[in-house]
């Protein structure tokens, strides 16, 4: 899931001088599940430009924001409210943000910063575990990202930093060396350390990846 | 073949130590520093140390070999990618510059840009294994050199890391990476440096002990505190307390663990925190 969280009230309201009728666009999947852009977000957002003096012409809540063509769709539905409106607020990922900007010439105005890919520990805490590398190591790791969750994406055992098994750029956090080690150690294979990683093939990472299937 | 290289080779215990390039563009008080010093074989350079942005490393390189002062460039992955490290050892081979120590690099977390960008496109084997190519007249896409460079490549190590296997597995893929000799960070637990050089011995790679001269007790704590890696025995924080003259006390410490590097290691690299005045008195 795509962790975002949203700007202060502050810098949304420089981003919308001079605009004063809105039209707001939600994400039910992602920035649901984050608070960021649920529902609840949508509406304590459109209180809160009422008492800064604006006015709101109308709101969706898009099943998944990154997905263009539905995007386009409900936009459509909601053709009315938004052709009244001078800019759109989205509170969706970036993706998010550029599936409504594609589908209008309008001003779209992003209401959340997109952080990283996140896997849920409980509901309102988050961990990255995987950066999208394009070329997955898991399978030496023990099922541990060392691209990810060591801070320095080393990929051939831990930095002079590592203390007592915790990491140099965080005290509180294991090294994540260390627990590579460990859980290889368990399952009794020498995975990783059993050769010398070359260095990583960042040109499998197209940027902008795309990908087609069939 | 660098000085570094030839006493190593001839098993004479070597002693380097270690200059920051200045944050600025004068540099005539490190190279005043450099020429000063005493007994020493090779100075290493730091790069961007502890994430604080200074001067190229690479030219005060270069302004060393110039002074008569050999040095030993220090390169981290932390700033650079692929292309830039190569394109920066091209040109320490083109300046002269023989020696180079190969390293990850402090995290920028705690350094003078925390904003900005980490790299490490590589880490530290992995560049370790580029320079050995390089040494062989090629670059990592393979492309053949215009002259090729003769590089005395070497790396870091904390003997004193645990867990022990995890970290040698490390030093080991060092080893086969291509480093031809260690520097140790500072290191107080004569049992643990005993331990690490028991093991490292069979692989036969030349190691210079990390000595750090602990200026007083609060130098200490702040070492414990602050730096990655960096562990000073409580027995020794209490030993600088109560000493009437701290730095004499330091200096005591630093000169115990010369003479264990001259039992067992090939040795020294002094980190002497900006007293290098007081380096004599460490060899003693
Ligand atoms: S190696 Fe890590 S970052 Fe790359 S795909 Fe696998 S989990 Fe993701
Ligand atoms: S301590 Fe471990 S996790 Fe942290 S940067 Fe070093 S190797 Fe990576």
């Amino acid at each position: 899931m795509i962790i975002s969280q949203q700007k202060n009230r502050e810098e949304l309201l420089q981003n919308l001088e001079g605009k004063k009728r809105l039209f707001l666009v939600g994400c039910g999947a992602c920035a649901t599940a984050c608070k960021s852009g649920g529902e609840e977000q949508v509406f304590q957002l459109q209180e809160w430009l009422a008492s800064v003096g604006r006015e709101v012409t109308g709101s969706v809540i898009i099943d998944e924001a990154c997905h263009i063509m539905r995007a386009a769709r409900d936009l459509r539905h909601h053709r009315d409210a938004v052709a009244e409106a001078d800019a759109l607020v989205v509170l969706a990922c970036g993706a998010g943000v550029q599936s409504i900007s594609s589908n209008t010439d309008k001003r779209v105005i992003a209401g959340l910063d997109s952080l990283f890919l996140g896997n849920i520990r409980r509901l309102g805490q988050y961990e990255e575990k995987c950066s999208l590398c394009g070329a997955c190591i898991l399978n030496e790791t023990a099922g541990i990202c060392p691209v990810t969750t060591c801070a320095k994406g080393l990929l051939n055992g831990p930095c002079g930093g590592m203390e007592e098994g915790h990491c140099e750029a965080d005290r509180e956090v294991e090294c994540a060396w260390h627990s590579i080690y460990e859980r290889l150690k368990k399952q009794g294979r020498q995975g990783v350390f059993a050769r010398t990683v070359p260095p990583k093939n960042w040109g499998k990472l197209r940027k902008p990846g795309r990908l087609k299937l069939g | 073949m660098s000085q570094l290289q030839r006493e190593l080779s001839q098993h004479r215990f070597v002693v380097t130590t270690e200059i920051a390039p200045p944050k600025g563009v004068d540099l005539s008080a490190a190279l005043a520093k450099a020429r000063a010093l005493q007994g020493i074989t090779a100075v290493n350079v730091t790069d961007n140390q502890g994430g604080n942005m200074r001067l190229s490393p690479l030219v005060l390189a270069a302004r060393l070999l110039e002074a008569g002062v050999e040095p030993i460039l220090q390169l981290t992955c932390r700033d650079r990618n692929r292309l830039a490290l190569q394109a920066d050892l091209l040109g320490a081979a083109a300046l002269g510059v023989e020696n180079v120590l190969l390293l990850s690099g402090d995290h920028m977390r705690f350094g003078d840009h925390p904003q900005a960008k980490a790299v490490f496109d590589l880490d530290s084997v992995q560049l370790l294994q580029a320079v050995s190519h390089l040494n062989l007249g090629r670059d990592m896409a393979d492309r053949k050199l215009q002259g090729v460079p003769s590089f005395f490549a070497g790396a870091a190590v904390s003997p004193g890391a645990e867990p022990f296997e995890l970290m040698f597995q490390k030093y080991r893929k060092k080893v086969e990476g291509g480093a031809r000799f260690f520097q140790t960070q500072a290191i107080f637990a004569e049992d643990k440096l005993r331990r690490f050089m028991d093991a490292a011995r069979p692989l036969g790679i030349p190691v210079l002990l990390g000595v750090l001269l602990l200026k007083n007790a609060a130098t200490a704590r702040f070492l414990n505190a602050n730096i990655p890696g960096v562990q000073v025995p409580p027995e020794l924080v209490e030993r600088l307390e109560q000493a009437a003259d701290p730095l004499a006390a330091g200096v005591a410490i630093a000169r115990q663990q010369v003479a264990l590097a001259r039992e067992i290691c090939q040795g020294v690299h002094l980190m002497s925190l900006g007293q290098e005045e007081l380096i004599p008195a460490m060899l003693t």
